[in-house]
């Protein structure tokens, strides 16, 4: 059959028995690709795509999440070796109101308290 | 400007080379084996234009030539100075793969001994666009290492591959009519000495295969796309490239 583009045309393609006989999932594993956009910073869950081996996950990583924006580094893993606790116990994470001594409250204080202190330093700095 | 015949010859066959060359590859756009190469060919499809570009603006900035669309969209098929190797048609993607290995590791090179250009501006896009091309080397390094140790089909593809394109990937080291001023003014190492790197470089890595690099001394090296004579592929690539500039010069997209 020929086809509206002539991209399509040259290339002649022709069906393989091969290519037919391909099964879902039966292709490239799936990696999943973690983004370190500063130096030192955190690698940040990206998004996943397939690849034959993790060289290749690598190469495609870089176009597929970082070929717009800033990144500094990337990391693929095996998605089937990322292991996750089952969502229908997300219950454990409920908060337990007795308990609110353990949450990281504190550092979140500690945070704005910098934010101010900042934008002080900042509001002194444009004054001056 | 000094030896400014000589440096727009270097210009042209280096834009020219990246113009074909990203022309070509972008026609995988859309048909690449998967979505992920699909994305990551076409992106090096891009830097290829983008390096087309830079070239056709420093003739245009520094060499008083026309402007870069008028370079790209209005010269006649004689007036290109690309080598054939860019301009063969796609066939399956190993022949692809191969010709992007091939060219991006001359490129990088290339590119390499230009930093230390006595041009200094084109010195200075070279180190800009050394990263990019660290991506292509990487990318074309990956593919044939990870087909040429892979399935006796994988294998038996690259090889025809580097055995059909071989002679013209010799051919991108063609000489041109300016080449002593070239190296003697230390504006470029010249063709013959980044042959010998390319070489070299490219050895290094057919051996971490199963791939074996066809005898270069026994084969003649496809020559006349650097003065100006081309395959029979060249202008239809060229009419189809410059359909719309024609139709309308100021269009924009």
């Amino acid at each position: 059959m020929s086809s509206l583009d002539p991209r399509i045309n040259r290339l002649d393609l022709v069906k393989t028995a091969q290519a037919e006989g391909i099964q879902p999932h039966q292709h490239w594993e799936t990696y999943e690709v973690f983004i370190q956009a500063k130096r030192g910073g955190h690698h940040t869950h990206a998004g996943s795509l397939h690849a034959a081996d993790h060289d290749m996950a690598l190469i495609f990583a870089k176009e597929q999440f970082a070929r717009r924006g800033v990144c500094h580094n990337i990391w693929v893993v095996k998605t089937s070796n990322v292991f996750a606790l089952d969502t229908e116990d997300a219950d454990m994470f409920a908060d337990n109101s007795e308990k609110k001594y353990r949450n990281p409250g504190g550092f979140k204080v500690s945070d704005k308290i910098t934010a101010y202190k900042k934008s002080q330093k900042q509001k002194a700095a444009e004054e001056e | 400007m000094k030896h400014a015949e000589a440096i727009k010859e270097l210009l042209y066959k280096m834009g020219d080379d990246a113009f074909i060359m990203g022309h070509r590859n972008s026609e995988w756009t859309g048909l690449a084996p998967t979505l992920e190469e699909d994305i990551s060919f076409s992106s090096i499809a891009q830097d290829q234009i983008g390096h087309a570009l830079a070239a056709y603006t420093l003739l245009h900035e520094h060499l008083a030539e026309p402007n870069p669309d008028v370079i790209g969209f209005t010269r006649k098929e004689t007036a290109f100075t690309c080598c054939h190797l860019v301009e063969l048609p796609n066939g399956e993607y190993d022949f692809s793969l191969i010709r992007h290995f091939l060219f991006d590791h001359a490129e990088m090179l290339r590119y390499q001994a230009l930093t230390k250009s006595a041009f200094l501006p084109l010195a200075q896009l070279a180190g800009k666009i050394i990263g990019e091309l660290k991506y292509h080397i990487l990318h074309a390094n990956t593919w044939v290492k990870q087909l040429g140790n892979a399935t006796e089909e994988a294998k038996a593809r690259l090889q025809s591959s580097l055995n059909e394109l071989m002679p013209f990937a010799l051919g991108m080291f063609e000489p041109g009519k300016h080449e002593a001023t070239l190296v003697q003014e230390g504006i470029f190492i010249g063709e013959e000495a980044l042959k010998t790197q390319w070489l070299q470089t490219i050895e290094g890595i057919i051996n971490q295969t199963q791939l074996k690099l066809p005898d270069t001394a026994t084969l003649t090296p496809v020559y006349g796309g650097r003065h100006g004579y081309h395959t029979e592929y060249l202008q239809p690539l060229l009419t189809e490239m410059t359909e719309v500039f024609r139709i309308d010069e100021s269009a924009e997209w």
